[in-house]
């Protein structure tokens, strides 16, 4: 029980990561219908942003709690605006161009795109696994038991809190941006109808940029997170979790905002129940099994949207 | 007619890819008017609602609106200008509420307007208020229609384009669709111009009327005078009027 508890927060945690990635995934395919298979790769920019101002600020776990705060907050600023440039660039250069051409044409540019970040930050950076002192340490314990095979005891780090609590208030932001601003109503139009939307004076063009942006600031508020988490990085990190969120967006129904988060969730859960109760190393093969399923028996996802409509 | 006209078409052509959809079309909306446009299916109706708004562009030719030439602008400066259009087939937004989609015909308006045209646009077709928090993609096509011409009154339009309000409605509902058009031009002046199959409650209703046949505008007149000709009778009422 205590080790089932002790495994569920650290699904949480990961499925958070997964989630906040998901997001940019889901938004962009619901407004231009596409797949962003470089959305992983601004992920590992932001990771890597973050871990330049990290160092830059001088940031060590010996900091008072104080500074340690200020200071990632100025780091997570940092990473979100240059990733939204990245992203805005990438959809700028590489995407508007190929608009209203053949489904396939953005899609063969998002896999060049990510080869182009990959080989950026591998030359610009170096190959090498890059790793970070942790910075935030401790955490609390919530649980614990005492038998004949010795104690065990369930602990939640203060890392794992502040993911989870980043990571519920970016989301609860976010979907009210989506909800109730004219913005977000903007997007939700283009979504819909591209056409109308711009008949009704909306700039179609610059919403969708703003989708790109506000995606590639939640890539980066995850590469953070990454970053703090694990505590190394490389330049090939984009892909696996780039993946794993792709499969996250479609398990939750793609182009679905709350789907993408449940789905999420439930990636990150059943990766890690896996590695607990399994195997560690078949643990990508039972999250990829879990969206085979999932899409044999219920195509649209999780949350996704029927696609019947009147007309 | 003193003052120029609020919407000068001259000699617009368009295309999609190598098809030629206009062939030189040239017409006049006067402010306050009713003007009609109709035409057989394919005739190149639509495509002139979709070039006074920039998308298809044209290739030759011009648009001019309010004394400035729009032809040239993207599609969402030009709805800035307060012209307005009802679509066809109507493209209301399925998953917005009522009440969103009425925000979106808002979206170059000012907010603070916003109630009031709202509640106006609900004086004038009490079913929406009734289905306000209901999503469009569940309204009936009569509901969806009202939907779309109060969405496009949200802008507070000077000029409204209408595209086949008509189009698949039961015989009540575009009596009363009908009915509004004219309430609004006579009771707020606004200047509209209407394209349409159903020539006969179109033709009723406009000052002014052209036909439009492959992309080419064939007759023109008064409402009246087009209604009276014997090509018109023959090629677009016949069954009698409905």
């Amino acid at each position: 029980m205590e080790y089932f508890v002790q495994q569920l927060i650290n699904g949480v945690t990961l499925g958070s990561i997964y989630g906040l990635i998901a997001i940019g995934y889901t938004m962009v395919y619901g407004i231009i219908g596409m797949i962003n298979f470089a959305h992983g790769d601004i992920f590992m920019v932001g990771a890597f942003i973050s871990l330049i101002v990290i160092t830059a600020l001088g940031l060590a776990a010996s900091s008072s709690i104080f500074i340690i705060i200020l200071a990632l907050i100025l780091v997570l600023v940092c990473a979100m605006i240059i990733s939204s440039v990245f992203g805005w660039t990438l959809e700028r250069l590489a995407y508007r161009p190929l608009r209203g051409s053949f489904r396939l044409a953005p899609l063969i540019t998002a896999i060049g795109v990510s080869i182009v970040l990959q080989n950026y930050i591998q030359i610009s950076q170096g190959a090498r696994v890059k790793p970070l002192q942790p910075i935030i340490s401790g955490g609390h314990t919530i649980m614990r038991r005492v038998d004949e095979n010795g104690e065990f005891v369930v602990q939640i780090s203060n890392m794992q809190i502040l993911i989870i609590t980043v990571t519920i208030v970016l989301m609860t932001v976010f979907s009210l941006i989506i909800a109730r601003t004219s913005l977000g109503r903007a997007q939700r139009a283009c979504e819909q109808d591209r056409k109308m939307a711009s008949l009704l004076g909306i700039n179609v063009d610059r919403t969708i940029s703003t989708t790109f942006v506000m995606g590639a600031a939640l890539a980066a508020v995850a590469g953070l997170m990454y970053l703090l988490y694990y505590g190394v990085i490389d330049f090939y990190i984009g892909f696996v979790a780039g993946v794993k969120a792709f499969t996250a967006a479609v398990l939750g129904g793609i182009g679905s905002l709350p789907g993408a988060m449940l789905g999420g969730l439930v990636i990150g859960l059943i990766e890690t129940l896996w590695s607990a109760y399994f195997s560690v190393e078949y643990k990508d093969v039972a999250a990829f099994s879990m969206l085979a399923i999932v899409l044999i028996f219920l195509p649209q996802g999780l949350l996704g949207k029927p696609e019947v409509e009147k007309v | 007619m003193s003052s120029p006209p609020l919407l000068q078409i001259r000699d617009v052509e368009t295309f999609y890819g190598k098809i030629q959809a206009l062939r030189g079309i040239t017409l006049d909306v006067h402010e306050g008017e009713i003007v009609t446009l109709i035409g057989a299916n394919g005739a190149g109706k639509s495509t002139l609602m979709m070039t006074i708004c920039g998308d298809p562009r044209a290739r030759s030719g011009q648009i001019v609106y309010d004394g400035r030439d729009i032809t040239r602008l993207p599609t969402h400066e030009i709805m800035r200008l307060r012209i307005s259009q009802s679509p066809e087939g109507r493209r209301i937004f399925p998953r917005m509420t009522v009440n969103e989609n009425l925000l979106m015909g808002a979206a170059v308006a000012d907010p603070e307007h916003f109630e009031e045209d709202a509640a106006r646009a609900f004086e004038l077709f009490p079913r929406l208020k009734d289905r306000k928090d209901q999503r469009g993609g569940t309204l009936s096509g009569g509901e969806q229609q009202m939907l779309a011409i109060a969405r496009a009154l949200m802008a507070r339009p000077k000029l409204l384009l209408l595209d086949e309000p008509s189009l698949g409605l039961a015989p009540l509902v575009v009596k009363q669709i009908f009915e509004v058009i004219k309430e609004l031009n006579e009771k707020q002046g606004l200047t509209v111009f209407l394209v349409e199959q159903n020539a006969y409650h179109a033709l009723k209703l406009a000052h002014q009327g052209h036909v439009i046949v492959n992309g080419k505008i064939t007759m023109s007149g008064t409402g009246a005078e087009l209604l009276a000709r014997e090509e018109v009778r023959a090629a677009y009422l016949e069954g009698g009027a409905h």
